[in-house]
């Protein structure tokens, strides 16, 4: 975890931003510290795109400000864009240049001489696994292919920071894992600050070292997951699955009965581990808790002369903090 | 403003230090012991020698366009067009339908390549006028709206690239392909009349045909320009596309329809006056010179034909009377056509402004 004495590297200071009488960003303040990765969540339309477009200064603000390694976004635009590298959902090459072609191209117009161009572009090629496809026409490319190519084209200039927005989507679950591993490699071998936008939180949750969870405009929430959950009101802290044969209700009250339990939920057994196992296949007992009690609920397990077959700490997902603030949502509008 | 003011200082700061690398090269020559350390600095100025992020917008797009199937087919239309031009021209002469025209002279025989026919095809002129439209759209149609659509605009422009420069790369790389088509044409038409007819050209004939290529290159800009901007305008390339041809076709079949209706309307029934008549006929002569297509017209056929001696309607008979049947000289054709020159620019200006203003005020986001 990053101290919060790090340097401020991104900077948002009640940012607003209006189209007509909607507001897609509404006076979001943020700071994003050197060398973190840090994942923009959101749902569709949040708002996550309007604010990553103002960092880059490709669209002004109706108030508030923006800095990105220190320059004003909106003033100097073009000094942010040589420290930022952006990649774009959706990223989009010219479908009939090679790959090279397309990286030369981005570095060239980062004033980067053409014989450096190629050099850097062909080490980039090779670093996210596209060196031999460097020669091949971008329009032969699969998604997964042009994201990477995207992460190499975002790189090419050098960045401080780069953006990248919706780098997953659309790819498969090999893929993701390969994308997301090299974003992480890359963050903290080039002590890159990543900025990352998605709605897929299990994907981003992996990576990222603080979360601000976006919903129509607002910062609902931030930090790191552990704090985020426990922002979250109701939420216990830790919850923990528990596998183990046989299960008496004496164990189960036993369980209930130490500090900081706050339920314990029997999981029904599926048919089919029933039919084999008979009485002696594993119950799988759920426990949420205030505080984390993974060891005393082994000893107790232990002692009852039960046999452990699982103890598995389940952390909140953020599927689990997104689902938990849409259902508070939900209510509050129908309050309203 | 700012944003130009930085523009300009980096243009002067890469002048300077070209200036410098200059000298340094040639110093090198009196000063043997330090041929090392100059040798050396001169290869740091050349790698440091970086087009701007401009002049590298342009090259691609240029290249772009010479690859594209659409240029190559443009160019067979282009190049089948200007041989059957140069075909018909030259049957003609063969035949002397230009002797018959006027007096039996051959003082601007060269000339007449461009202008006589035989009849079986029209002639180079009147293909370029026709044609020169259709590749102005042609080229510009989707020069942004298919970069959005592909989502490599939001790319590009978040490199340090101003925005109003891509707009210009677009419409400089355009424009320069454009030139080097025409005038390339130009000259080949030029070659193959001077092969055939075996008539060289006067420096008079020479200046004129090249001032109609550079007018034919304004036009074309022109359409170019109007093609960008419907391009900016409209998400679809199909529709931009659609919009430049439907202008074109306004311009080339209803727009003289249209001033017809006009002037038959607003003709006066009972002039009294002649200042009435001359002020209707001025009127009319300004709705039909709004058309770029009859600006272009008109001049291009003034600098060809050195007999037309004004191009107002309106001559009194003692004008018509007094004056002597004489060629203009190169400079006075220039000096009638000027105000069409100016008017065509200042038409593209006008439609280059209007793109610049709605691309600076779009958002740029990706594929939405």
């Amino acid at each position: 975890m990053l101290s919060q004495t790090a340097e401020p590297v991104i900077v948002l200071k009640n940012l607003v931003k209006q189209y007509g009488d909607f507001t897609a960003v509404d006076s979001l303040s943020l700071v994003i510290y050197k060398g973190e990765i840090f994942g923009l969540l959101g749902p569709n339309g949040a708002g996550k795109t309007t604010t990553i477009l103002m960092m880059l200064g490709l669209t002004e603000p109706t108030s508030g400000e923006v800095r990105v390694c220190g320059i004003n976004s909106t003033r100097n635009p073009m000094q942010v864009k040589r420290k930022v590298g952006y990649m774009p959902d959706d990223v989009g090459f010219y479908e009939d240049r090679t790959a090279l072609d397309n990286l030369i191209y981005t570095a060239r117009l980062n004033r980067i001489p053409p014989k450096e161009a190629e050099a850097r572009a062909r080490e980039l090629l090779e670093r996210v696994g596209l060196a031999d496809a460097a020669d091949k026409r971008v329009g032969t490319f699969s998604r997964g292919m042009r994201q990477r190519l995207g992460l190499a084209d975002v790189l090419i200039k050098r960045p401080e920071v780069i953006i990248l927005d919706e780098p997953t989507l659309g790819i498969d679950p090999e893929g993701v894992r390969e994308l997301l591993a090299l974003i992480r490699d890359l963050s903290r071998k080039e002590k890159l600050t990543v900025l990352l936008s998605s709605h897929h939180l299990h994907q981003v949750q992996q990576i990222c070292d603080r979360v601000g969870l976006f919903v129509r405009g607002r910062l609902i929430a931030c930090g790191n997951i552990d704090t985020l959950s426990s922002q979250l009101e109701g939420a216990p802290a830790h919850r923990l699955e528990l596998d183990a044969a046989p299960v008496s209700d004496a164990l189960i009250s036993q369980i209930s009965g130490l500090e900081g339990v706050l339920s314990v939920e029997r999981k029904e057994p599926d048919r089919l581990a029933a039919a084999v196992g008979g009485d002696a296949a594993p119950v799988t007992l759920i426990v949420s808790s205030s505080s984390d009690v993974t060891a005393e609920i082994a000893r107790l397990v232990a002692a009852s002369g039960a046999n452990l077959y699982g103890l598995r700490p389940h952390r909140y997902g953020l599927d689990d903090i997104y689902h938990r603030y849409f259902e508070g949502s939900e209510t509050h509008e129908r309050v309203g | 403003m700012s944003a130009w003011a930085e523009k300009l200082r980096e243009l002067l700061r890469g002048v300077f230090r070209r200036q410098a690398g200059g000298a340094e090269g040639s110093g090198e020559a009196y000063k043997p012991g330090e041929t090392g350390h100059a040798a050396e600095s001169r290869s740091s100025a050349a790698s440091e020698r970086v087009l701007s992020p401009f002049w590298v917008m342009v090259q691609k797009e240029f290249g772009d366009h010479v690859r594209s199937w659409r240029f190559i087919i443009l160019l067979a239309i282009i190049t089948l067009a200007c041989i059957g031009s140069i075909y018909a021209a030259v049957t003609a002469l063969r035949e002397g339908v230009s002797l018959l025209g006027g007096d039996a002279d051959t003082e601007y025989l060269f000339l007449s390549m461009f202008t006589v026919s035989n009849g079986t095809l029209p002639n180079f002129l009147t293909f370029l006028s026709f044609l020169a439209p259709l590749i102005g759209v042609a080229l510009g149609f989707d020069a942004v709206n298919s970069e959005r659509n592909k989502g490599t605009l939001s790319r590009v422009l978040s490199q340090p690239v101003y925005r109003d420069d891509f707009l210009n790369a677009k419409f400089v790389a355009g424009l320069l392909l454009i030139a080097v088509v025409i005038f390339s044409l130009g000259f080949l038409v030029m070659g193959m009349g001077l092969l055939t007819i075996g008539y060289p050209p006067t420096p008079e004939e020479f200046f004129r045909i090249l001032l109609v290529l550079f007018i034919t290159t304004v036009y074309v800009g022109l359409w170019l320009n109007l093609s960008i901007f419907f391009s900016v305008r409209f998400r679809q390339a199909a529709t931009s596309a659609l919009a430049g041809i439907a202008v074109w076709i306004f311009f080339l079949v209803f727009y003289d329809m249209i001033v017809n209706l006009i002037g038959t309307a607003l003709a006066p029934v009972n002039a009294v006056s002649i200042q009435q008549v001359q002020s209707y006929a001025n009127l009319i002569m300004f709705l039909t010179r709004i058309s770029p297509a009859e600006l272009f017209q008109e001049a291009a056929s003034t600098l060809l034909f050195p007999d037309v001696r004004t191009l107002n309607p309106f001559v009194t008979q003692d004008q018509a009377y007094l004056a002597i049947s004489a060629p203009l000289s190169f400079g006075q054709s220039t000096l009638l056509v000027w105000p069409h020159i100016v008017a065509l620019i200042a038409e593209t200006a006008l439609v280059f402004a209007a793109s610049y203003v709605l691309f600076m005020r779009q958002e740029i986001r990706s594929r939405h």
